[in-house]
């Protein structure tokens, strides 16, 4: 199967449970087209509401169809969304109201458009609200599955997607658990913890890994909140030395949530592989080799790492 | 039905007298704008929403948002006079493991419909709300108070302008406009006006009210059911502190709870306001 964007199986998923679930609403700010909530939006037009560039509004309006009983997904680039904040944490979480936040293009993976429009901080700011999930798939199958569990899962929950195509990660039988961390690749002189857009390319370093001689677990933690602490325990009593590697802000994202866990639980020597500063214009590509995000910078940091 | 005018201006009197002690026992709040609202509230939550401890969570049920959270005393005690909580209850207000909330908190106490108090979300909740209602066909309206010095907030103005876009004329904003806000008179902190021009700019019905008299207030909502196809935006001209004299129209006491001296005279105001309208029942029966 060809590589395909995250937000492409976010919007196929949508229509899809759009004519099964006829609660599910949507909401876009004028950027329907890069969301790909306009699949949706074709296919259902009384139950699609075109906002306008007017995040706030669009946010606090999805708060209320939450209130009356809808299933709002309200859809933007996640750096857009994190923007209302203010309205986020009152109107949705302080509320409890059930709605689904949507934030596409996250990290420097997006490329030529620079930073001010790649989510860098989101997980950071949306981790830290009570009552959020915080969600990351990394390939089509995994996205439409966590599409469906967050359809109907009780609660706001911020969904982060990529504008990048994305490999194959997992098998066709495979079944999205929230909350559960998936181990990719077994090892024991190391594990990486990976998230979203980067999961593949850490596969890839792991096998570049394996023929250095070390031998490197790989993880998806596709539910960054809540956290699936058992497992980030589990790894770190077993393989001892943890590396995290994300398409977000060091701080804040996947590799503190795991700092998080093991500083009180398990302490162990961390290595968080991720932004530390604002992003750039550039081709993916070339931004994923300059920020050390692509197979061979994510193995290189890990052997310099374990030495 | 309605209750008679007299009637409803002894509950507005008594909710006024409540907030006073409410106040004072939690020993901080919002003074000014809580007593300002208190007509705007008995006329809808007694005349229109006629909220009941029975509806008070109903899918069907009128809706009613407080935008300008700082104002949820007045609320509280509407609440308590409709029976949908405790009376004594509102005496817990700020109190810690209280429901009472300093600002409304649904997740503390859902009959709030929304956590409300930063100022400016309050009417993209009601049109959310709104707009389910006319998805599912319900008949239910879905009002909403803003503060005055809350319309300077950008997100008011994104919903403003969207909610004609939607024609959701089962929406009704009011303004509570006191004049007032924490820093000074509205018209220098950073004046909204014209007002109704703006609205009416927006697409809105606009209606311009006293919103301490309950004949205009209740013939605003009645005025407002009967237009269709756009929403009705109620400005109602109030008076901040309404009801004690030494609070009106002085926004020192936008953010302060009287002590007991000033309780005390307040509510001696209050209590022979309300002698008086016991009076005039009496004398009209």
């Amino acid at each position: 199967m060809p590589a395909k964007a995250t937000r492409v199986s976010f919007g196929e998923a949508l229509e899809e449970l759009g004519e099964r679930i006829q609660d599910i609403v949507v909401l876009d700010a004028d950027l329907s087209k890069s969301t790909m909530s306009i699949k949706f939006a074709k296919r259902f037009p009384h139950r699609f509401f075109e906002m306008g560039i007017a995040e706030q509004n669009m946010i606090g309006t999805a708060a209320g169809l939450a209130l009356a009983g809808k299933i709002p997904f309200a859809c933007s680039f996640a750096c857009f969304l994190i923007g209302r904040y203010e309205t986020i944490r009152m109107s949705v979480a302080y509320t409890n109201a059930n709605v689904k936040l949507v934030g596409t293009h996250a990290g420097i993976g997006i490329g030529e458009d620079g930073y001010s429009q790649m989510g860098l901080e989101d997980i950071a700011l949306m981790r830290a609200l009570p009552n959020f999930s915080v969600v990351q798939p990394c390939d089509d199958i995994e996205t439409k599955q966590a599409v469906e569990y967050i359809a109907l899962h009780q609660g706001p929950v911020f969904l982060r997607l990529t504008r990048q195509p994305l490999e194959e990660v997992n098998p066709p039988d495979y079944k999205f658990q929230f909350g559960k961390g998936v181990i990719l690749k077994d090892g024991k002189d190391v594990t990486i913890f990976a998230t979203g857009g980067v999961v593949f390319n850490s596969l890839l370093a792991g096998e570049r890994l394996e023929r250095d001689g070390i031998s490197a677990r790989v993880v998806n933690i596709h539910t960054i909140k809540p956290i699936d602490e058992e497992l980030i325990i589990k790894c770190a009593v077993e393989t001892g030395k943890i590396v995290t590697v994300e398409d977000h802000n060091i701080v804040g994202g996947l590799g503190s949530a795991v700092m998080e866990v093991l500083a009180e639980n398990y302490p162990v020597k961390v290595k968080r592989i991720g932004i530390k500063k604002f992003g750039e214009s550039g081709s993916p590509k070339e931004l994923y080799e300059k920020y050390g995000l692509d197979p061979e910078g994510i193995a290189k940091a890990v052997r310099e790492f374990l030495k | 039905m309605r209750n008679s005018l007299i009637d409803l201006k002894i509950i507005a009197t008594k909710i006024r007298i409540d907030i006073i002690k409410m106040l004072n026992k939690a020993g901080s709040g919002h003074s000014g704008g809580s007593l300002s609202c208190v007509e705007i509230l008995v006329a809808l939550f007694w005349e229109k929403i006629k909220r009941t401890p029975e509806n008070a969570l109903s899918p069907d049920r009128d809706r009613f948002i407080l935008s300008k959270g700082h104002g949820v005393p007045a609320l509280y005690a509407v609440l308590a006079h409709r029976g949908v909580i405790p009376y004594e209850e509102i005496f817990t207000l700020r109190k810690i493991n209280s429901r009472l909330q300093g600002h409304p908190s649904r997740l503390d106490l859902p009959y709030v419909e929304a956590s409300t108090g930063s100022l400016g979300q309050g009417l993209s909740i009601a049109q959310g709300i709104a707009i389910a209602g006319k998805i599912d066909g319900k008949k239910y309206r879905v009002y909403c108070l803003l503060g005055d010095g809350e319309m300077q907030e950008g997100q008011v103005w994104e919903a403003i302008m969207s909610a004609p876009k939607f024609k959701l004329d089962n929406l009704c904003a009011i303004v509570d406009y006191n004049k007032g806000q924490i820093d000074g008179y509205v018209k220098d902190v950073m004046d909204i006006e014209p007002l109704s021009d703006k609205l009416r700019a927006f697409n809105w019905n606009v209606i311009e009210i006293d919103g301490h008299d309950f004949e205009q207030i209740l013939s605003a909502l009645d005025e407002a059911e009967l237009v269709k196809g756009k929403p009705t935006f109620i400005i109602a001209h109030t008076v901040k502190g309404k009801g004690v004299s030494f609070m009106e129209d002085n926004h020192e006491w936008h953010g302060k709870a009287p002590n007991d001296e000033e309780t005390k005279l307040a509510l001696k105001e209050l209590e022979e306001e309300l002698n008086e309208l016991l009076s005039q029942k009496v004398e009209v029966k």
